[in-house]
């Protein structure tokens, strides 16, 4: 209104307007009271229609499909972890199976290879007994032909010691004796 | 505020209501001003964020879908908490009023536009259509047992013809206080707003005063930041309010 006024003077483009209703408090201006309650009822009346009829159940409507979508995820996500903690569970009686089975198979296999080398360390034991004994009988059969021949290379030897002593062939007999005795 | 800019710096001046489309329907005076031409503008941009906002109904929302939903949860939990679950029937109502107001008074803020909620006319059409809500509602539905609204129960029969004018008195008071405090508040922060830059303005004029100038102007800065937050509250306050009075409705013991 006074938007074009020239200090100390009155606008010119709205002189009837404004000097009639100058000394009135704009907002307590009558004049405008049908008006603005009207502009207000249309106004305010279609924001209303268009908020409570269309806005808010729209609102309402994502918000309610949002919380069951994120429901649905938390259940599905719930869901898996319980499947994972029974997987692993699964998983982890297996591999105790499996551990244990391990273990019986190891302690048999030890067990075989202990007995089979017990057989084996025995029947060589056995096997290098028998050997020996032989070799026993053999030294023993050896040691008495050994024996049998000293006797007689004693006899041929007293007969040489004899003869050389004498100077006369010694009997046989006497010499034979004279040994057994002396080995008597 | 408007305009602050002007030779002749008139604080009121802002709250001219002015004739944009003279209309005379039946002889009545249904004009459009630049109150009624803010009033679409503030609708619109209620309905920007509302519909347009929410149009794409996403899972994850935009910026404008989040700030549509936060307004909603908002004003959900303020109407849920003063009037109940019952009060909820009010919803839209509350909703609409509180965005509508904040909308008219957060755009009133910037300059050259019109400030619809420093209108008396305006906050009083909607504290008295609240009040004669109120007590319509609340006869229709508890019938006359509904003006035991103004008999505070355990008072002694002997206190009554006490008690009573001071509740009717109190009841009628509401829509006074209603569209005054909202009115008032929204009014004198934009007078303020004016008369501290016609400062900044004056003492540019005022020779070596001049340099003083940036205080008005600082002033200025924070008084914009204080109105921001009136701007605000006062629309919560009259949505709160309203439910609280809404509550009188439904159950009118007290």
């Amino acid at each position: 209104m006074a938007s074009q006024a020239a200090e100390g003077q009155v606008a010119g483009t709205e002189v009837p307007a404004s000097n009639a209703h100058a000394d009135v408090f704009p907002p307590f201006d009558t004049n405008y009271f049908a008006p603005q309650i009207i502009w207000l009822a249309i106004i305010f009346g279609l924001l209303y229609l268009l908020m409570s009829k269309i806005a808010l159940p729209r609102i309402a409507g994502i918000l309610s499909s949002r919380r069951n979508a994120v429901d649905d995820d938390l259940a599905a996500a719930a869901q898996a972890q319980f499947d994972a903690s029974q997987a692993a569970t699964a998983h982890e009686k297996t591999l105790a199976t499996a551990k244990a089975r391990a273990q019986a198979l190891g302690q048999q296999a030890h067990a075989e290879a202990t007995q089979a080398a017990g057989a084996r360390r025995g029947q060589l034991e056995a096997d290098l007994a028998a050997r020996l004994a032989d070799a026993e009988k053999q030294i023993g059969e050896k040691k008495s032909a050994a024996m049998a021949n000293v006797e007689s290379i004693a006899i041929e030897a007293t007969h040489a010691i004899m003869r050389q002593l004498t100077g006369k062939p010694v009997e046989a007999g006497a010499v034979a004796n004279a040994v057994a005795a002396a080995k008597a | 505020m408007s305009e602050a800019g002007a030779p002749v710096l008139d604080p009121i001046h802002q709250f001219h209501v002015k004739v944009l489309a003279p209309l005379h329907v039946f002889g009545v005076n249904a004009s459009f001003t630049n109150a009624a031409l803010f009033m679409v503008i503030a609708a619109l941009a209620v309905v920007v964020v509302m519909l347009i906002g929410t149009s794409g109904r996403s899972i994850v929302p935009s910026r404008l879908q989040a700030a549509a939903e936060a307004f909603y949860e908002f004003s959900q939990d303020m109407v849920r908490q003063t009037a109940g679950e019952d009060g909820m029937r009010f919803f839209p109502l509350v909703f609409t009023l509180f965005m509508f107001i904040l909308a008219c008074n957060v755009i009133g803020l910037w300059p050259y536009t019109f400030e619809v909620m420093a209108q008396i006319f305006v906050t009083a059409t909607f504290a008295f259509s609240i009040i004669l809500m109120v007590v319509g509602f609340g006869i229709y539905k508890h019938g006359l047992h509904w003006f035991n609204v103004f008999k505070p129960s355990g008072v002694s029969v002997f206190m009554l013809p006490f008690i009573v004018p001071i509740e009717v008195l109190s009841f009628i008071s509401r829509p006074v206080t209603l569209s005054v405090r909202l009115f008032a508040n929204i009014l004198a922060g934009h007078i303020m707003l004016v008369v501290f830059g016609g400062f900044v303005v004056m003492l540019l004029g005022a020779g070596a005063y001049a340099l003083l100038a940036p205080l008005p102007l600082a002033g200025i800065v924070l008084l914009t930041a204080f109105e921001g937050l009136v701007a605000v509250l006062q629309a919560y306050v009259f949505a709160i309010l309203t439910c609280v009075y809404l509550v009188d409705a439904l159950h009118p013991g007290h």
